[in-house]
């Protein structure tokens, strides 16, 4: 958002390239991506594509910031538009003072009105059609020739673009030839023809070390290795697969003993989402740690087993990559819709732990603590990351590993400890937490019991007895309160002693704290919570408690988390204001600034969302 | 359903098997289903299979989905877990359980409406990816705990106890395991224990995906004339076509099979089972034939019993394909499983 007092707008801009599915385009952006992020910038990198294999219009927003915001600042800076389709709207959204390049193969004279803009015109597919051979290379080249006039406009370092080159085709040499050549026809042309750099450009800096360019799904896979997950049961969906398919790429090269070849896990692709999380309750009450990662159509049809799980007290792990809703919805595009329905999937009294991180490094760790959690509290736990975590690149620190680390299995009788009790009970509460023990077939008859999703008794025995039973449905509240002990306390940034303040949860928060900066920019100091989790916990009731007005911001239409405040803390309604964010792209930080502004300022209540 | 544990007083005279326990080590809670239900009969059958190939109790997991069969697997086996789980769901916690544990054995008890109507599709996925374990359908052709309606399986023109006639084509659980590659596939009746016992024992010792369907008429809803899986019709019209003896291992030595007489299907422990033909035409081991021999006989309106379907799977079964080890997953030491700092420093590397 920062405009240098000079004029210039060094490593500080938004660049978005429209293009069309199928067409390699993945492959231009990512390297433009990297070589920003391997010259030290931070950047963000935004992915809005189409639910369709080939031929449908797909953009992508890069963010370099300097600052290191990780969010969408609402603006675009420079157009790259390719893409005939959607070029009418393409430009329109160009800031004024911005530029925007075109394929100038094909004149568009009647779409270029607008005099507040640079307009930079390069025949990329002419070049393309005169150096290379065969229509897919053509079409393919000509997205990488865009990156090469990229890097002639912005200054980028081009031999960081052949090294980047280098490692993705290693083996395929032939292909880092044919792709520099294309990036040296977009570079020239632009040397010979514009200014070059635009005063919008890149300078070295030293702000990524230590970090990384990753997804969530791939970080939360990572997490589910890391935590020692060996059963994993899935049925594909958008956006959650990338999830598994990293999960099992990671596992093909950690887990396979290298003597006999033999794989420590079990990767099973189910019939639907009902069979995949019926096998990760079978699993997972069997002694494995297992998981399965889906999105919202996917826990509606879990909800049944889910309850059986809550009732039954079997641990499971359920990643809920979020997209749009309701119904099919937009199942490529992100919003945080499924945060009521996952707090209490299932009829009857039901309630899920959640976890809710931010950005794909908090997805590694909290995928791991979800297995400990799961295994500790014997319940399932839902990790709610989304559409923008789980398939955007994020530069995040570089993840960490203690050595030290040993799973907490909770509580669970061994061989041993059955030999020397007289008597197993599953769901006595012997330690008076509301967590009682279990048992794995196979190890003793003494530790059998039956487990049912009808009634039962704290002795594990089934029951119609309205005392028996309520016995057990009681304890299960004192084991929800034992869980707010365990759970991860809530992210607390700024004094504490705001009026207002803002209220939200994971993947808003980076739009969050840039708007923090804005509005403090303007004089005006809010503090912020951050919730990573359901149930909430005391620090959670302390702070709404110690604000007069709070913000709370979520991407979606009903106020779902404002919703889950209001029933489940002691807060006053009205002291919530919502802004609600649910277009299906990510949350921009000036959608929050004008949100918040208008409303402190201007008494102008903006409860509905934009499209900003 | 009240829960009435059985006193375990066992009179000394009670013989005992090779781990010295009497078939009294190998009950379950007392059964609550009406008086002279067929699930009862198949409930002592399982007792009588297990205490006969001295299985260890703590050995067998009891799977169950919804409905009056699934309950029953709390009346066999106390020594075993038992999970009964949601409405047509067991096939799945049964991938699971075993997934996580190929070591045990695996039951899983279920109904005609459990598998052929809301259980369908993991029923035949369950076949699919061969999962180690005997899945018994206990098949009365009606819902027992909703009082009557017609399940899955009922004929047509059978008619229920408030006299409607069903109009339309069961699904016959042994054709569809034939149809989806299942190699043991058996049908039987809750009537013929001596049938069943030696089945029930060969189908757990069977290292892949175990069928054996049934007939297990219900005395309260379908038991009355005009009921094509009452009591009455299934003994009429039933007709054992191959019997199946179980030989454990120890006992192979002494055993020989006349050739064209007995076929004998190794299992993956050395013991095996040895398949007698009632009828000359019939070649069990033939997918193919087996298949139209039984659709033969069903339009008919006979029931072909016995081992209708056996051949060795054990390179399709779940974990031979999935190359999991010897050790099950749940006992893999953690070391093992978690590549530690160093490696998560080289599998970042890409991302850099």
């Amino acid at each position: 958002m920062s405009v240098a007092s000079n004029g210039s707008r060094i490593n500080d801009f938004v660049i978005k390239i429209a293009t069309v599915n199928g067409t390699g385009s993945a492959s231009a952006n990512t390297l433009l991506m990297k070589s920003i992020f391997r010259s030290g910038i931070p950047v963000m990198g935004k992915n809005y594509f189409p639910s369709n294999i080939q031929g449908l219009p797909t953009w992508y927003e890069i963010r370099v910031s300097k600052d290191g915001y990780v969010a969408r600042s609402g603006k675009v800076d420079i157009m790259v538009a390719m893409n005939a389709e959607t070029y009418a709207r393409d430009v329109r959204d160009v800031a004024p003072g911005g530029y925007l390049i075109y394929d100038s193969t094909w004149p568009r004279p009647a779409l270029l009105k607008r005099d507040d803009i640079t307009v930079i015109g390069i025949p990329l597919a002419r070049l393309c059609n005169e150096n290379f051979k065969g229509v897919r290379t053509r079409i393919l080249m000509k997205n990488i020739c865009y990156a090469g006039v990229l890097a002639a406009l912005l200054d980028l370092d081009v031999e960081r673009i052949r090294e980047l080159l280098a490692e993705t085709y290693a083996k395929k040499p032939a292909l880092v030839d044919a792709n520099m050549q294309a990036i040296q026809l977009g570079y020239d042309y632009a040397k010979t023809h514009f200014d070059c750099p635009l005063i919008l450009r890149v300078e070295k800096m030293d702000k990524t070390s230590g970090h990384i360019m990753i997804d969530g799904n791939t970080a939360a896979a990572l997490g589910c290795i890391y935590a020692g997950a060996t059963v994993a049961a899935w049925y594909p969906i958008t956006p959650s697969t990338s999830l598994m398919d990293a999960f099992k790429n990671f596992a093909d090269k950690t887990r396979i003993d290298p003597e006999t070849g033999k794989a420590n896990f079990a990767f099973i692709q189910a019939e639907d989402e009902l069979a995949a999380i019926g096998m990760v309750l079978g699993a997972n009450w069997n002694g494995a740690r297992s998981f399965t990662a889906t999105s919202g159509p996917g826990v509606s049809l879990m909800s049944e087993f889910l309850g059986l799980a809550y009732y039954a007290e079997v641990p499971a792990v359920l990643f809920d990559v979020q997209r749009v809703g309701p119904s099919t919805g937009m199942p490529t595009r992100t919003q945080q819709c499924d945060l009521i329905s996952a707090a209490y999937a299932s009829h009857g009294d039901t309630k899920h732990i959640c976890l809710y991180p931010a950005n794909p490094e908090e997805s590694f760790y909290m995928a791991v603590q979800a297995f400990d959690l799961a295994e500790r509290l014997q319940t399932p736990v839902i990790v709610l990351l989304d559409l923008d975590i789980g398939m955007n690149d994020w530069m995040c620190r570089d993840l960490q590993w203690d050595d030290s680390y040993r799973p907490d299995r909770g509580k669970i009788l061994g061989k041993e400890e059955l030999e020397k009790i007289e008597k197993f009970y599953r769901y006595l509460d012997k330690d008076e937490d509301g967590i009682t023990y279990r048992t794995f077939p196979g190890v003793h008859p003494k530790g059998a019991y039956f487990t049912r999703g009808s009634g039962h008794t704290q002795f594990g025995t089934y029951t119609e007895d309205s005392a028996d039973y309520q016995l057990v449905l009681d304890r299960l509240v004192r084991k929800f309160t034992t869980a707010k002990r365990h759970m991860p306390k809530p992210v607390v940034v700024g004094h504490g002693k705001a009026k207002a303040a803002i209220v939200s949860l994971g993947s808003c928060d980076g739009a969050v704290r840039e708007a923090l900066d804005v509005i403090e920019a303007r004089g005006l100091h809010l503090d912020y919570m951050r919730v990573r989790a359901f149930p909430f916990d005391e620090e959670v009731e302390k702070f709404l408690a110690d604000h007069e007005i709070i913000y709370v911001v979520e991407q979606n239409r009903d106020a779902q988390l404002k919703s889950l405040l209001t029933l489940e803390t002691r807060v006053e309604k009205a002291k919530l204001r919502s802004l609600l964010h649910y277009s299906g792209l990510p949350v921009s930080s000036k959608f929050i600034v004008d949100g918040v502004l208008g409303d402190l300022l201007e008494g102008r209540r903006t409860v509905a969302g934009g499209v900003v | 359903m009240t829960f009435i544990p059985k006193p375990k007083i066992a009179h000394p005279s009670l013989p005992k098997n090779d781990l010295g326990l009497t078939r009294r080590d190998y009950e379950g809670s007392l059964s609550t289903l009406c008086a002279g239900c067929g699930h009862d009969s198949i409930t002592a059958a399982i007792i009588e299979a297990c205490w006969g190939i001295s299985m260890l109790p703590e050995n067998l997991v009891k799977l169950s989905g919804i409905g009056c069969s699934s309950k029953t697997t709390a009346y066999f086996v106390s020594g075993g877990h038992g999970f009964n789980s949601v409405h047509g769901r067991m096939p799945s916690i049964a991938m699971g359980a075993n997934a996580a544990n190929r070591g045990l054995y695996y039951i899983g008890i279920s109904g005609d409406g459990d598998s052929l109507s809301i259980g369908l599709g993991q029923f035949c996925h369950a076949i699919r990816r061969n999962v180690n374990m005997l899945y018994i359908i206990e098949n009365n052709g009606v819902y027992g705990l909703t009082k009557g309606q017609f399940s899955a399986s009922a004929d047509i023109g059978t008619k229920a106890k408030k006299g409607e006639v069903n109009q339309q084509p069961p699904i016959d659980p042994v054709l569809l395991a034939m149809n989806l590659g299942a190699g043991f596939v058996a049908r039987s009746f809750s009537g013929d224990k001596a049938q069943l016992v030696p089945l029930i024992q060969a189908g757990l010792k069977y290292p892949g995906f175990a069928l054996i369907d049934v007939l297990s008429p219900c005395v309260t809803f379908n038991d009355h004339e005009g009921s094509t899986k009452s009591y009455a019709y299934t003994r009429e019209h039933y007709e054992p076509v191959v019997e199946a003896d179980f030989v454990p291992f120890k006992k192979e030595i002494s055993t020989e099979y006349a050739p064209g007489e007995a076929l004998p299907v190794m299992l993956h422990d050395g013991s095996r089972v040895v398949l007698r033909k009632l009828d000359d035409d019939y070649d069990p081991s033939d997918e193919l034939a087996a298949h139209e021999y039984v659709q033969q006989h069903i339009a008919r309106g006979e029931y072909l019993t016995g081992l209708l379907h056996c051949r060795p799977t054990q390179d399709s079964e779940f974990h031979a394909l999935n190359r999991t080890p010897e050790t099950p997953l749940n006992q893999v030491p953690f070391e093992r499983l978690n590549p530690g700092a160093k490696q998560l420093g080289k599998l970042l590397a890409r991302y850099r």
